[in-house]
């Protein structure tokens, strides 16, 4: 800890520590300062200017931007600060709608908790008409401009952290709004729901896309039955709505709230985890064994997938073929209702998801058997706590219970889906649980890094070394992508969950999360996959079972038909690629006049004699391309889907090397 | 989008070195090309300078120098600033509007031939109320002036159709 000196807040001194702005430390100093647009995750942006302080001989300074020297002495309550935030206040208010009563985000609306704070009831300007509609577009957002406050925090959450950028600001001045790309509706730009922004918004200008009145309906039919199946990070979480600690485990509450609610069973998401690993790591054997589309990517988050499918949609063979465990779980409730002689339509599932974008997911055409959804709805975890309010079921005071089986039986494997890294430790518990069933179910395996975002490790597979890597955050994943297709890094497997710190962050859970509740979150998760019997997949037993009655063999036709599903090119410009040859290299070289510039011609006319020295000739197939949209990168060659940027015949040589010599293999 | 397109903006891209840095001269060339900034545009220029779309479009409807809707031929500037709005530069305008038929939601001719815009101050009070169409400067315009100049513009036009 280096002292940098004092700040004196309001005549107590406070030491400077690695404070980067005078905000976090008045709030060491134990006040809090309120604030809409500050967040420690994103950039300062200074736009919302309640966090001001009187700093002397400075005169009124958002806190938030000046950094903390020696010697200052701050104010943080003066007459004048008290006026200029109450009408910052009532500005916001007069502006737009904000009608509480009737608004998603009650309760939790930070616009609303600091107009309480100071005091403020009375609103003297003139209100401005609501003048946009909502869109509820999006399958899993809805955006209502009329709730925004311009503070910026969904746009720096987009672009920062997720790496994406699809909402920003349009326009100047009074008219300045914040949009997505080319004021589309959600759901028509890249957005992947994953709702981060909503979970950050401070008003109810982004929220989950509630779908709680159709499932009442689906509750009061009386022909229909209605299974639930909940997800590994709702069970530590839903527990906060109502006072208890972070990451607390209320699954058996929670079973207990559904069957009340009017569910007729209720499963576990995790069942459908287990399924998954089942299916995953097969698949990945394969793979590996072949040496054939590596790393394999994860497919469980929808967010990833999506967004894969926009911007990276030269990995869509890489990305594994396995429904994400809601769509296991909703496919295999659904074939078993069916098997068992009832029929398809009377029986729908709702789950109980942290995340929005399983929302979405839910919808994507591909998990349809003739317009029939396996999922038919899908509750936040936020969402299933407005629904038993609004039963009236007091939630603390229920008696625990526990879920219907067979699909509510799950192993500890699928408990520790709902943290970031937890697919891969359940990998690789299955994988050495396979290869020496008697040892300890915690994985013996070398470690190379661990952070917040990333965790690279490495185990032993019949000799092989396989390298494995999970990231969170979209941007983080995006440059682990880079590194991968640069040659820098070499994954074998590697999972992607699109939130930072994976399930449990999600944009449906609980509001009120800091990096601290978050941690909680995850280690109740561990702490139940402690307190289970089993921890590795291929002991849940109700699976085999499964498989044996249902599903044939693992990676199987039926298998195959139930449990996976393919991926869509969803590129902003799309043009026509030569097809693929199967049984040759395929080299394209991009000729877009970017990289023709910059040698492109002369570059295939390189690599065709190159081919022609070290006779590949027979298994090179040569295509000169279209356009890249990688200009700034040129020349691009691409090697059976590996890009190389700026691409040199050095590079090219040492590619086409490594695909010979894995071809001769 | 088309190749050709496609290869008009490359080049473009190219002069300022792909750099993220120089986006506003890329959009001011894109512009002079197209008389707007098409969505296509405007996405392949955000793809290959590895920015979002979204922003492109933030600084792109940021500046009123660029346009997102398409522009006509001939650009029609009407000076309201205070000198020009104290000698009737109002009269100018709605003369414009009838002769072209444009509404206040509507800025440029079915035929995609002129459009209006109404400017703050072109610094010429001196000879107010001031019109500029394309890059020539009218002096003291009234609504007859200001309808013969777009005749005269029309029908050059055609001559040039018809040589």
């Amino acid at each position: 800890m280096s002292n940098r000196g004092y700040v004196t807040v309001e005549g107590k001194q406070i030491p400077i520590e690695n404070e980067k702005n005078l905000l976090e430390l008045i709030r060491k100093a134990k006040i809090e300062i309120p604030t809409f647009c500050y967040h420690s995750e994103l950039s300062v942006y200074g736009a919302c200017r309640l966090c001001l302080v009187d700093i002397e001989g400075m005169g009124i300074q958002a806190s938030c931007s000046i950094e903390p020297k020696d010697g200052m002495k701050i104010s943080v309550h003066t007459l004048q600060i008290r006026d200029i935030r109450r009408t910052n206040i009532e500005l916001l208010l007069a502006s737009g709608n904000h009608n509480c009563a009737t608004c998603v985000k009650t309760g939790y609306c930070k616009l609303q908790e600091i107009a309480r704070k100071l005091g403020v009831k009375e609103i003297r300007f003139k209100p401005t008409p609501a003048k946009q509609g909502r869109d509820t577009n999006s399958h899993s957002l809805v955006r209502d401009p009329d709730k925004c406050i311009l503070c910026g925090d969904c746009t720096r959450m987009c672009s920062e952290v997720q790496g994406i950028g699809v909402i920003d600001f349009v326009g100047r001045g009074s008219k300045t709004q914040v949009q997505p790309t080319f004021g589309k509706h959600l759901n028509e730009v890249e957005c992947v729901n994953c709702g981060q922004c909503s979970r950050i918004c401070p008003t109810g200008a982004l929220s989950s896309k509630s779908e709680v009145s159709q499932i009442w309906q689906d509750i009061w039919n009386e022909e229909k039955k209605v299974a639930a199946q909940i997800a590994p990070a709702v069970r530590t979480a839903l527990g906060e709505m109502y006072g208890l600690k972070e990451g607390e485990n209320s699954t058996g509450l929670i079973v207990t709230a559904l069957r009340m609610l009017g569910f007729d069973y209720v499963y576990d998401t995790s069942f459908g985890a287990d399924l998954t690993i089942f299916e995953e790591v097969n698949e990945f054997i394969n793979r590996f064994e072949k040496g054939r589309n590596l790393p394999l990517f994860t497919s469980c988050c929808p967010a990833w997938v999506k967004h894969a499918e926009h911007c990276h949609s030269d990995l869509l063979e890489n990305i594994s073929t396995c429904k994400s465990p809601q769509q296991m779980l909703g496919a295999a409730i659904k074939e078993d209702f069916v098997r068992k002689g009832g029929k398809r339509e009377n029986i729908s599932v709702v789950s109980v998801m942290p995340c929005t974008a399983k929302k979405y997911e839910a919808k994507r055409p591909e998990f349809s058997k003739n317009g029939d959804p396996d999922v038919s709805n899908v509750l936040t975890t936020m969402e299933l706590a407005r629904m038993i309010d609004e039963k009236g079921i007091k939630f603390l005071e229920l008696e625990p219970s526990s879920f219907d089986l067979p699909f509510g039986f799950k192993t500890g494997a699928g408990i520790i889906f709902g943290h970031a890294g937890g697919v891969t430790e359940a990998v690789v518990r299955y994988v050495l649980g396979k290869v020496s069933p008697a040892a300890d179910y915690r994985p013996v395996c070398k470690v190379l890094q661990e952070t917040k975002e990333l965790k690279e490790l490495e185990i032993d597979l019949a000799g092989k070394t396989v390298k494995i890597a999970a990231v969170s955050g979209l941007k983080n994943a995006h440059k682990l992508i880079k590194d991968i297709q640069n040659g820098k890094k070499y994954y074998d497997f590697v999972e992607v969950m699109a939130c930072p710190n994976g399930c449990v962050a999600g944009a449906g859970q609980p509001v009120s999360n800091t990096a601290k509740d978050i941690k909680k979150r995850a280690e109740g998760l561990y702490n139940a996959d402690n307190q289970t019997q089993l921890h590795k997949s291929q002991d849940n037993h109700y699976i085999a079972k499964f498989y044996e009655e249902a599903l044939g063999e693992t990676g199987g036709k039926k298998a195959h038909e139930l449990l996976h599903t393919h991926y869509h090119n969803r590129k902003r410009i799309k043009f026509n690629s030569a097809p693929a040859a199967a049984d040759k290299i395929n080299i394209e070289v991009c000729f877009g006049t970017s990289c023709v510039l910059k040698g492109a011609k002369k570059m295939l006319a390189d690599i065709r004699k190159y081919a022609k020295d070290n006779k590949l000739d027979a298994q090179i197939k040569m295509t000169p391309s279209f356009c890249f949209e990688k200009c700034n990168k040129g020349p691009v060659v691409k090697i059976d889907g590996l890009t190389i940027e700026q691409a040199t015949m050095e590079k090219v040589e040492a590619a086409l090397d490594l695909k010979t010599k894995a071809s001769v293999k | 989008m088309s190749l050709e397109k496609l290869n008009d903006i490359a080049v473009i891209l190219n002069e300022y070195d792909n750099s993220p840095d120089k986006l506003i001269p890329i959009l001011q060339k894109v512009q002079q090309k197209y008389n707007y900034l098409p969505e296509d545009a405007m996405t392949f220029v955000a793809n290959s300078l590895g920015i979002s779309p979204a922003k492109v479009f933030g600084v792109a409807t940021f500046f009123s120098h660029f346009s997102i809707v398409p522009k006509g031929k001939h650009i029609i500037k009407i000076c309201d600033g205070t000198a020009c709005h104290v000698k009737k530069s109002e009269n100018i305008i709605q003369a414009v509007e009838k002769k072209l038929g444009l509404a206040p939601d509507r800025h440029t001719s079915a035929d995609f031939m002129f459009t209006l815009e109404c400017v703050s101050c072109l610094g010429a009070c001196g000879i107010a109320p001031v019109v500029v169409i394309d890059e020539e400067v009218h002096p003291q315009m009234t609504p007859e002036k200001v309808t013969a100049l777009i005749d005269e513009t029309a029908a050059k036009e055609k001559a040039n159709v018809n040589s």
